[in-house]
């Protein structure tokens, strides 16, 4: 879609807001609605709308396939790392207390910050990793 | 329990009437690219009804899921299939009885269905209202959504999105393990992966 001038400079004015946006519901989850799945599929559709405009090979540019399906994994690793850590410190699976023993609270902070990470980077790996291989199926 | 203010009930008619109508019609259409359009204006309808009913999580998912990235999914179909509906062979009268039957019995099922926002209704008190009371004194955070997906049922969320990974491995499986089966194109698929 190179030809189209209007589409790609409104595309452009609004990709960085979609990005942002999803940064926002992903790292505001505490306080409105969203987290780290709705955060994961916003960012994933910024990625896809660049797709539409300029092409699956810039978007393989920025989001390299290999890269891609590390983020697959390392999401639910972050997750379950979180587990694994709070065991370690001496809590249950995933008892974010134990993270900040005087307070918590705090702890709890950190946790959720840290799984609701790992859910948004697994969603947007995945959404974008399915987006760019079925897309790419007819240009061979 | 409050009664629903009248604005609020005269747009909810007027959404789940525009729901139906773009159901109606793009059962009734031939040409898909416009079908594909209209279940995304359809998802679109969905997620606007949906932040009506207090559900701005699940009305994010559905805009971006379902009128975003699934429209696009089904236009790429497109692209690799035709972009028209071949003709029923056989007249339809059978599927329309199933799906009349279906749908009757769905909607009897609801009658039993406690009212909307009911607070003796089983989804309102269980798991324990005291989640509402203490996520406050245990987390600090006001948002009781994210309490209990994160930490409260964070198990059952670890769950979920190892479920997403699973999902997203089996279909980037299926899209790609085509390729090295196929006669006569070899090369183009395998050449890339070897080392």
């Amino acid at each position: 879609m190179t030809g189209y001038t209007i589409l790609r400079v409104v595309s452009k004015l609004l990709i960085p807001y979609v990005l942002l946006f999803a940064l926002y519901v992903q790292f505001h989850g505490d306080y409105s609605p969203g987290g780290g799945f709705q955060a994961g599929v916003i960012f994933a559709a910024g990625f896809v709308l660049y797709g539409l405009i300029y092409g699956l090979t810039e978007v393989r540019r920025v989001a390299p396939g290999r890269m891609i399906e590390l983020l697959i994994a390392t999401g639910v690793l972050v997750f379950a790392g979180t587990g694994v850590a709070t065991m370690l410190l001496g809590g249950n699976f995933l008892e974010y207390g134990v993270f900040a023993p005087a307070h918590p609270s705090t702890g709890q902070h950190y946790g959720i910050l840290v799984v609701e990470l790992g859910v948004g980077m697994t969603v947007a790996a995945v959404m974008i990793a399915i987006y760019s291989t079925f897309a790419g199926r007819g240009q061979e | 329990m409050e009664p629903v203010a009248l604005e609020v009930q005269i747009v909810t008619a007027l959404l789940l009437t525009l729901l139906c109508l773009t159901a109606i019609a793009v059962v009734r259409m031939r040409g898909l690219f416009a079908a594909v359009m209209l279940m995304g204006i359809y998802s679109f309808l969905g997620a606007c009804w949906m932040l009506l009913l207090d559900a701005p999580d699940v009305a994010f998912t559905e805009a971006a899921v379902g009128a975003g990235i699934s429209t696009i999914l089904a236009l790429a179909t497109l692209a690799l299939t035709t972009r028209r509906a071949k003709r029923p062979v056989r007249p339809p009268a059978l599927p329309l009885a199933v799906v009349a039957v279906t749908g009757a019995a769905l909607v009897y099922g609801t009658l039993d269905m406690p009212r909307f926002g009911d607070p003796e209704a089983p989804a309102n008190n269980y798991p324990h209202p005291s989640y509402v009371e203490r996520t406050e004194e245990d987390i600090h955070i006001p948002n009781v959504v994210t309490a209990v997906l994160a930490s409260y049922r964070g198990y059952d969320t670890l769950g979920e999105t190892v479920v997403i990974f699973t999902a997203g491995i089996a279909v980037l499986v299926l899209l790609r393990g085509g390729r090295h089966r196929r006669p006569g194109g070899a090369g183009d698929g395998g050449a890339e992966d070897a080392p």
